[in-house]
């Protein structure tokens, strides 16, 4: 069974159609990667999987491991095993980071009728994560992402996601604004969570993140529709060329 | 206007009747003390709407009602009680109705500089020794409630803490209003001298038993001499039907450092004025609140900062959350006086609104007298991020959780600028409970958006 099943999804932000008919199938173990222009609909769609509720959806459905992922609340589908990295990740002043991330991991254990994890034991799954993100351990005791550099937001993300273990991990432009060592940090850290019974989705404008991340999938939206499928190969021929050909191919009227 | 006549006639019949019978009635200075301040509640009556340090709260309510001055009556017993007590106190005095309740009281091992006992007994025994703070600092002119307390003057908690005395764990006073037939009112009457280099503090906590309604009018005079350092807390969690209004009047010597925190959770109709008076060089000042409300409840925070002398620093910081219909006032003013150069003012007052029909009103004053000072006010209101709350539930925690989470992010601003002690623990587990079931009621969750309603200011003068 696949992961992942997106059949003819459309979806509307405030009276636009942003996703007019997506269709997608991720099986476990494989990275895909969603390149596009801006406005294309990427981070809709990485929205809608995390199920933002701001997002209406006119169409379609979506199957994660063969439960109907629309029907879910956000909470229920990070249960289930998705996990967004923010393009933008959200400060929360007055919630210390690790705090935030123990009490995220209980709740998802808790979702599973596993034991909750106290502080003490916690503390070493923590630290180690913070090696592997290079991240400082100062991080601990500062607020969710305030004060935080673009970099360290980033880093911050995935440290969630090494942490909270998904099933699915939908990268939203993670690699926007960071300088290549940061690049290499995260692609590292999210290189090391490959595994064959876990998924990624890269969301990204350039190919650069590609060459860290290498995707089984390349598949281009644009206008609201995956227009071109490949293999990494369709990655280069994409930063060659822009997204010049096909925006003007798919601003064609459609006719039905 | 003839209805509050009337109730002036109501308070004239419980004054008599408390003249025959207060403590201390052979004393000239105290029996002129409440006759003064009787006299001036009879020539002002309770304020109105139309009284600028009352323009956001009608206490009308308080007004028409014919409360009687508590008698004599049943203790309630320990196991009732003993629930409200602060873990890790110093002692615990007990207060039910207004009046001390010694079998529910526990001293308990002070050190030798540290004096604890009921006003009243104060009183009976060396009223000489109150003489040179009682009623020197509350001013009844200005306020009708502080006459009113004054005029009822009786009973209360007198902390006397003696020159270079350090005391760390809090001395906890607990106030409880019982339910009765008839509407109770009680005038507490809290008087704590803090001598040159001391360190304490105080925990004022009132609550209710039963769910009658009932009038606590309040007051303390708290001075800090030279180089003394007291917390103060102020804890309100009567049931909503409760009218309080409590005044604490702060008078600093020289480099003392005074703290107020004021956590109100209950209490139907509530006023609480904060006022020091920043009378000793180098003095400071830190005022930190916390006010949450749901249903109709009514809080309003009235702040009188007092800068009388140079190089001194004031801090207000409140922090308000409202839901349902409840209403909150902030109101900040700031006096310096003509020589209180190099004074170092900054109040600010953020406020989270959970319903559409929530109200907060805010206000600051600034009378500055002198040329070299640093006054900064800023207000905000605000609503619940959307994008935080899904940031959390996209990592799986659900949404009632959620919502509590921020609104503790919220409250934690407050809680952060207590020094670590049992008396915040306490409140933090307060706030704690009283979150969750804030959160619990997300009936106006859906309607929540973050951009539209959204607004800010920040002034610097």
């Amino acid at each position: 069974m696949s992961l992942l099943e997106i059949k003819d999804l459309k979806v509307r932000v405030d009276n636009h159609d942003i996703l007019k008919g997506i269709n997608l199938t991720v099986n476990p173990g494989e990275v895909h990667s969603i390149m596009g222009p801006n406005g294309s609909g990427k981070s809709t769609l990485a929205q809608v999987l995390a199920r933002r509720e701001a997002y209406e959806v006119t169409g379609g459905k979506v199957l994660f491991n063969g439960k109907d992922l629309l029907a879910m609340k956000a909470e229920d589908a990070a249960c289930e095993g998705i996990f967004l990295a923010f393009q933008y990740p959200v400060e929360i002043p007055g919630i210390g980071n690790a705090y935030f991330l123990r009490s995220a991991l209980n709740a998802i254990r808790k979702y599973h009728g596993q034991d909750e994890m106290d502080a003490m034991d916690f503390l070493p799954l923590y630290k180690e994560k913070l090696k592997l993100l290079e991240m400082d351990e100062k991080l601990m005791n500062r607020s969710v992402n305030e004060g935080f550099s673009g970099g360290e937001k980033k880093r911050n993300e995935i440290l969630q996601m090494a942490i909270l273990q998904p099933k699915l991990a939908v990268l939203d432009e993670t690699d926007s604004g960071l300088d290549i060592d940061a690049l290499k940090i995260v692609s590292k850290g999210v290189n090391a969570m490959r595994s064959p019974d876990r998924a990624m989705i890269v969301v990204t404008h350039y190919q650069r993140l590609l060459n860290e991340i290498v995707p089984d999938f390349v598949h281009v939206l644009a206008n609201g529709r995956i227009v071109r499928s490949g293999g990494p190969e369709l990655a280069l021929e994409l930063e060659q060329k822009g997204y010049v050909d096909i925006d003007s191919e798919t601003r064609q009227p459609v006719t039905a | 206007m003839i209805a509050a006549t009337e109730q002036i006639g109501t308070y004239l019949d419980s004054f008599t009747e408390f003249h025959k019978r207060a403590p201390g009635k052979g004393q000239a200075w105290l029996r002129e003390l409440r006759e003064k301040a009787f006299a001036r509640f009879c020539e002002t009556g309770f304020p109105t709407t139309h009284d600028e340090d009352w323009r956001f709260t009608n206490v009308s309510p308080i007004a028409k009602t014919s409360f009687q001055l508590a008698t004599v009556e049943k203790l309630p017993t320990l196991e009732r009680v003993e629930p409200f007590f602060v873990p890790g106190r110093a002692c615990q005095l007990v207060f039910v109705n207004g009046k001390f309740a010694e079998a529910l009281s526990s001293i308990g091992n002070l050190p030798s500089g540290v004096r604890v006992s009921s006003l009243a007994a104060q009183i009976s025994r060396d009223p000489a020794a109150l003489q040179p703070h009682l009623g020197r600092y509350l001013n009844i002119d200005r306020d009708a409630f502080s006459a009113l307390n004054t005029a009822f003057l009786e009973d209360g908690a007198y902390v006397h803490i003696r020159r270079g005395t350090v005391i760390n764990d809090p001395i906890c006073i607990l106030f409880i209003s019982t339910s009765s037939e008839k509407p109770l009112m009680s005038h507490p009457r809290n008087l704590i001298v803090a001598e040159n280099e001391t360190q304490a503090t105080i925990v004022e906590d009132y609550v209710s038993l039963g769910e009658s309604p009932a009038f606590c009018n309040t007051a303390t005079e708290l001075v800090a001499g030279d180089n003394a350092v007291v917390s103060h807390y102020m804890v309100e969690r009567e049931h909503q039907q409760a009218f309080n209004i409590s005044t604490l009047r702060l008078q600093q010597g020289r480099s003392a450092n005074v703290s107020s925190h004021s956590l109100l959770l209950g209490g139907g109709l509530v006023r609480n004025n904060v006022h020091p008076v920043l009378a000793g060089e180098g003095s400071e000042c830190l005022i930190n609140g916390l006010f949450i409300g749901n249903a109709q409840q009514h809080l309003d925070n009235y702040m009188l900062v007092e800068h009388a002398s140079p190089h001194c620093a004031s801090r207000q910081f409140y922090n308000g959350i409202l839901d349902d219909q409840a209403h909150g006032v902030f109101h900040g003013r700031i006096i310096v006086h003509k020589d209180a150069q190099k004074t170092d003012a900054k109040q600010t007052n953020r406020n989270l609104l959970l319903s559409d029909d929530a109200r907060i009103d805010t206000k600051p004053q600034l009378e500055i007298y002198a040329d070299d000072v640093k006054c900064t006010h800023g207000a905000t209101i605000g609503q619940i991020e959307e994008n935080a709350l899904f940031y959390l539930r996209s990592r799986g925690i659900d949404e009632i959780s959620a919502r509590k989470l921020l609104l503790l992010a919220f409250a934690n601003e407050c809680l952060d600028r207590m020094a670590t002690n049992p008396a915040r623990e306490h409140v933090e587990r307060l706030i704690n409970e009283h979150l969750l079931t804030i959160a619990n009621s997300t009936k106006n969750l859906a309607k929540l958006t973050s951009a539209d309603s959204r607004r800010n200011w920040e002034e610097i003068g």
